[in-house]
């Protein structure tokens, strides 16, 4: 069943005197106990996305709907959102107050929704995150605390409130290889333990391999590409994930992308990929006969749903053939 | 000649709260051409390395062994011959470097700066030379009149790599070039990286805590834990069939996608990284060693042969390592 939702939400930002559309058409569905990855470049609107859902951002068109209803933007309708679904930091070492004690840091979510037993919500809280036993911990400052440990207070902060959703932006970038793994795999026990859903925001296509049921490819505010893991990462359609997957270090043909992070004030027309596009550019789009619709034809906006899809002519049109000639295309 | 060859080189910080002893004993060689990453967790002594081999340290910093750059001991130079070493021989790359640019002056400028310094190259030369410089690193040449502030992550780390080559160094230190850009961009600057060590003979030293990364890019690898040096070899050797538990804890942290045993099967080490203000006895990775033996909280392990023997050089610092299984 799905829990949180983005339907078409588009949201735009006044940059310089220009239009920024940071998402452009996003629907994007996140289940009861699902673990979905959303990956993409620097940029691309990942965080903006994120935000959205967690109501921190209203979007300029299309809904968030939580449990089906709506989200509505009243302080009294925002407050309770968030005791469903919250909101897991980048830097850990960032997003606490140094001067604060880990008590006061996971106490401060009960205390702004004045729930009581607050030393009990806390000390379980600590204990799921992974810090055990909790009251050891309670007293201590971030100085005192590892990076990885630092991450549990915060992921522990998120639990005080019982939540049914984490957003967790990008929850292990800062830490170091050695702790990434325990951070990731405290992710998935909260899952089995709790039934806890989570959207994990990433460039980091092996967390999502490592913990993701869906994985959703972001570029320049759109999904191109969506479906379960194991498709997707193994064989995925769309030639910007291709790129994605090839320029991991184990990858032997790696297809280095040219230029910078595209700019959301200036989306190409036709596919927003296409001036980067390296099946356009090798003329395996104009042998397909889609090139033209590569620099002009828009793309649909794709639905929220499980299965696999993808925004991309020459996917279609090979997909199409593969229907039509399917012995020939077997062999 | 080897290009550059660290003897038993340590560094200690000095503090008011006493001693940190950040690089314990480290031996390593390198030659004009090689890759050589060097792989540890936060705190391993890295960076500290990386600074000392050009004399750059803060003053509380003392550091005693051999550093030879083509046979010259650095650690004893003249300042005046530092001076003509450092970006001229040896250069190198900061973590962190895309923000230490100057904000207010030009690329060009900043790129030809240790070309004044060395009397190498001025006015219309020194021009030339920043314009073939940021082609080197595939940025067009109007960029040197631009400010930093207009570039964008890894635009600026190739700026720093452009100026790191301004005085054709045999050697190049990088330390961290990727770890804050993302994807795209990281693959952007390694496949630069390789490429100018490929066509220009340059040696690399480059340091990460990524050892996937440094698997990809370098020849050999160093494994650094607590300061010294656990384990070194051929990159794939060290990287697909560590010797040491900390370089297989390392290789594990980063799963290959498509693997199926690393599906839904995050991989970490438990515990704490030492604080190199306090080590622990004996083999200093023991109280996070999946597979300790009694004897090593007390008694420290040397290096020792890892390899079959035949190939290059692969030595690892571990019990279970012995002469004999080789
Ligand atoms: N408040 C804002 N005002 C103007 N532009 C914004 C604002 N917030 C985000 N943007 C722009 O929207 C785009 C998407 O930003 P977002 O932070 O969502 O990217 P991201 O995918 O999370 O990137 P990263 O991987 O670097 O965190 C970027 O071009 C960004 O500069
Ligand atoms: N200027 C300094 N003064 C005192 N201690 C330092 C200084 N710089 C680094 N250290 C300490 O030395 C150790 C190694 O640091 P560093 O070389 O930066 O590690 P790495 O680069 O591997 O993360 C750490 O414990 C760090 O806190
Ligand atoms: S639609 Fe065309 S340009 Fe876009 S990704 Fe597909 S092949 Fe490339
Ligand atoms: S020497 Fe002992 S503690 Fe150290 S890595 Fe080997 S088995 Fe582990
Ligand atoms: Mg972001
Ligand atoms: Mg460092």
């Amino acid at each position: 069943m799905t829990l949180l939702e983005a339907r078409d939400v588009r949201v735009e930002f006044a940059s310089r005197g220009r239009r920024a559309r940071a998402v452009d058409g996003v629907n994007l569905a996140v289940g009861e106990g699902e673990i979905v990855a959303l990956v993409g470049e620097s940029g691309c609107g990942k965080t903006t996305l994120a935000r959205t859902l967690l109501g921190l951002e209203r979007p300029t068109s299309g809904s968030v709907h939580y449990g089906g209803v709506p989200l509505a933007y009243s302080s009294r309708a925002l407050r309770a959102h968030r005791r469903e679904v919250q909101l897991v930091l980048q830097d850990p070492t960032g997003s606490l107050n140094p001067r604060h004690t880990v008590y006061e840091a996971v106490a401060e979510g009960p205390r702004i929704h004045r729930l009581p037993g607050e030393g009990d919500l806390v000390a379980s809280a600590l204990s799921r995150a992974g810090l055990r036993p909790p009251e050891r911990f309670f007293d201590r400052h971030p100085h005192e605390l590892s990076g990885g440990q630092r991450q549990r207070v915060v992921i522990a902060g998120a639990l005080a409130l019982e939540p049914r959703v984490l957003v967790a932006d990008e929850p292990v970038a800062s830490l170091d290889a050695s702790v990434r793994g325990e951070i990731l795999a405290l992710l998935l026990r909260l899952r089995a333990e709790l039934g806890l859903s989570a959207l994990v925001v990433t460039h980091d296509l092996g967390l999502a391999w490592n913990i993701a049921d869906r994985v959703a490819v972001m570029y320049l505010g759109r999904i191109v590409e969506s479906g379960p893991v194991e498709r997707i990462l193994t064989s995925p359609s769309h030639p910007y994930t291709q790129a994605l997957l090839s320029v991991l270090p184990e990858s032997r043909s790696p297809v280095v992308l040219g230029g910078e992070p595209p700019d959301p004030t200036r989306i190409p027309a036709g596919c927003r990929f296409h001036p980067r596009c390296q099946v356009l550019a090798s003329g395996a789009a104009a042998e397909a006969g889609v090139d033209g619709l590569c620099a002009s034809g828009e793309l649909p906006v794709l639905p929220s749903s499980a299965g696999s899809q993808v925004a991309c002519h020459h996917a279609e049109a090979r997909s199409a053939r593969h229907e039509a000639e399917p012995e020939t295309e077997r062999l | 000649m080897t290009l550059l060859e660290l003897r038993d080189l340590a560094v200690t910080y000095r503090g008011e709260t006493g001693d940190v002893p950040a690089v314990r004993g480290v031996s390593l060689g390198l030659e004009a051409g090689e890759a050589l990453g060097v792989a540890g967790e936060s705190g391993s002594g890295k960076s500290t390395l990386a600074m000392s081999l050009l004399r750059l340290l803060p003053r509380n910093a003392s550091v005693s062994g051999e550093i030879l750059l083509d046979g010259e001991d650095v650690l004893t130079m003249s300042w005046g011959r530092l001076r003509a070493v450092r970006w001229a021989s040896a250069s190198l790359v900061f973590q962190g470097a895309q923000h230490a640019l100057n904000p207010v002056r030009r690329i060009g400028d900043q790129i030809a700066e240790p070309l004044r310094v060395h009397g190498m190259a001025t006015g219309a030369e020194a021009r030339r030379r920043v314009t073939e410089l940021l082609e080197q690193v595939g940025l067009p040449a109007w960029r040197a009149r631009g400010y930093p502030h207009e570039l964008s992550g890894g635009q600026r780390q190739r700026v720093m790599i452009a100026m790191a080559l301004a005085c054709s160094p045999r050697l190049i230190v990088a330390d961290e070039p990727t770890t804050a850009l993302d994807v795209m961009i990281q693959a952007q600057v390694l496949s630069l990286i390789r490429s100018l060590i490929a066509e220009h003979g340059i040696g690399l030293i480059m340091i990460s805590h990524d050892l996937s990364v440094l698997a990809s890019t370098c020849d050999r690898l160093a494994v650094m834990y607590a300061g010294r040096v656990v384990e070194s070899g051929p990159s794939r050797e060290v990287f697909t069939g560590g010797r040491h538990p900390y370089s297989r804890a390392l290789a594990e942290a980063f799963p290959t996608v498509g693997d199926p045993a690393s599906r839904m099967a995050p991989k970490g080490l438990g515990g704490d990284p030492p604080d190199p203000a306090h080590l622990p006895t004996g083999c200093s990775f023991h109280p996070r060693c999946p597979v300790s033996l009694v004897s090593c909280a007390s008694e420290p392990v040397e290096l020792r042969v890892a390899g079959d023997g035949t190939g290059a050089p692969h030595t690892a610092a571990c019990v279970h390592v012995s002469e004999e299984s080789r």
